[in-house]
């Protein structure tokens, strides 16, 4: 049980750096969900399953959704003002 | 400031930093060591107390519910902050015509498409078991209703738009986010009635393990779904609008 905690704790420590090495934001997004799935596996081995499940459900779904959609609109919106720039 | 400027400073504010963390460190208390005789205390007679076998919802929602029922309103203030933010204005565009279209079909593969049907029935049944579970297995109004809020999303993965444009446009979503967010005060309130302190447990307890049991506890957990799956697709609804209005004006 001891060696399970190490290891996720491991793997904890080197996906934040992977969030924040990730320079393209939509390959941001999936790195983000990934280490929110592995902060909700270390919530559970540390015999937290309430926090595990709250941080399943926002930390790798919510979180990343909305993420996505504001990046999409954004994105949007830069399209529109260079294409009104051009005209 | 140049490039080595910023990486010199970087370089000194983060060895300041691992300092402070190796110096926090070292007087940390060992793994699995708890030094709060309060949570001790809460574990020994909350099952006892509230009859509720999660006592994490127990303190949740009933030691400490009107931290909780902060909580919840800073959530529907969001909520309400973002619906302000994005509501349709309805000067640019011609007429006042602000029907969310979403394309009829997705371009989507035959092996999501069926994955996802498979899934929004189970999706549902565990978002409901989890949120009225709350008292008794790990989870909650809160977990559960975001488990329920992304059902329609899973609905609009599996490219069934017309569903899905159905469901987010029903009130009953307006109603859940609302009904939840006053349901929590309500209860709090009807203590007030019984000429006690507010959000006392009044609710007769039951017997502990049944799905009916620990009284108040079981019934703010399920309000809380409601505001927390309410509020969700709510949020889901203004961003979906949000960038298909821009595609609209994309392609005029």
């Amino acid at each position: 049980m001891r060696l399970l905690e190490y290891v996720i704790l491991l793997l904890v420590g080197a996906a934040a750096p992977a969030v924040v090495l990730s320079r393209d934001p939509k390959a941001q997004v999936v790195t983000l969900s990934f280490y929110g799935l592995l902060c909700a596996l270390m919530f559970f081995i540390f015999q937290a399953p309430d926090v595990a499940l709250s941080q399943i459900t926002i930390g790798a779904v919510m979180l990343p959704l909305l993420i996505l959609l504001a990046l999409t609109k954004m994105r949007r919106q830069n399209l529109r003002r260079e294409r009104e720039g051009k005209k | 400031m140049s490039a080595r400027v910023r990486t010199i400073f970087f370089l000194c504010s983060a060895a300041g930093l691992v300092a402070i963390f190796i110096w926090g460190f070292l007087d940390l208390p060992p793994l699995g060591d708890y030094r709060g005789p309060y949570g001790n205390a809460v574990v020994q007679i909350a099952v006892y107390e509230r009859h509720a076998t999660d006592v994490v919802n127990a303190i949740n929602y009933d030691y400490r519910a009107f931290d909780t029922l902060g909580e919840e309103f800073i959530f529907f203030a969001s909520v309400l902050g973002v619906l302000l933010l994005f509501r349709p204005t309805g000067t640019d565009d011609k007429g006042d015509k602000h029907k969310t279209k979403l394309e009829d079909a997705l371009p989507i593969s035959d092996a999501l498409r069926v994955s996802m049907q498979a899934m929004v029935g189970t999706m549902i049944v565990f978002g409901v078991y989890m949120v009225t579970h709350g008292q008794l297995t790990p989870g909650g109004g809160f977990q559960g209703g975001v488990i329920l809020a992304s059902a329609p999303l899973v609905v609009y993965l599996s490219g069934d738009v017309k569903t899905f444009e159905a469901i987010i446009a029903s009130p009953l979503i307006k109603l859940a986010e609302c009904g939840g967010a006053a349901g929590y005060a309500a209860i709090g309130t009807a203590a007030l009635l019984f000429g006690t302190h507010f959000l006392t447990n009044i609710i007769p307890l039951g017997t502990t393990g049944d799905l009916f049991s620990s009284g108040a506890i079981a019934v703010i957990s399920a309000v809380v779904g409601l505001e927390i799956t309410g509020g969700f697709v709510l949020l889901m609804k203004t961003y979906l609008r949000e960038i298909v209005e821009e595609r609209l004006g994309e392609s005029e």
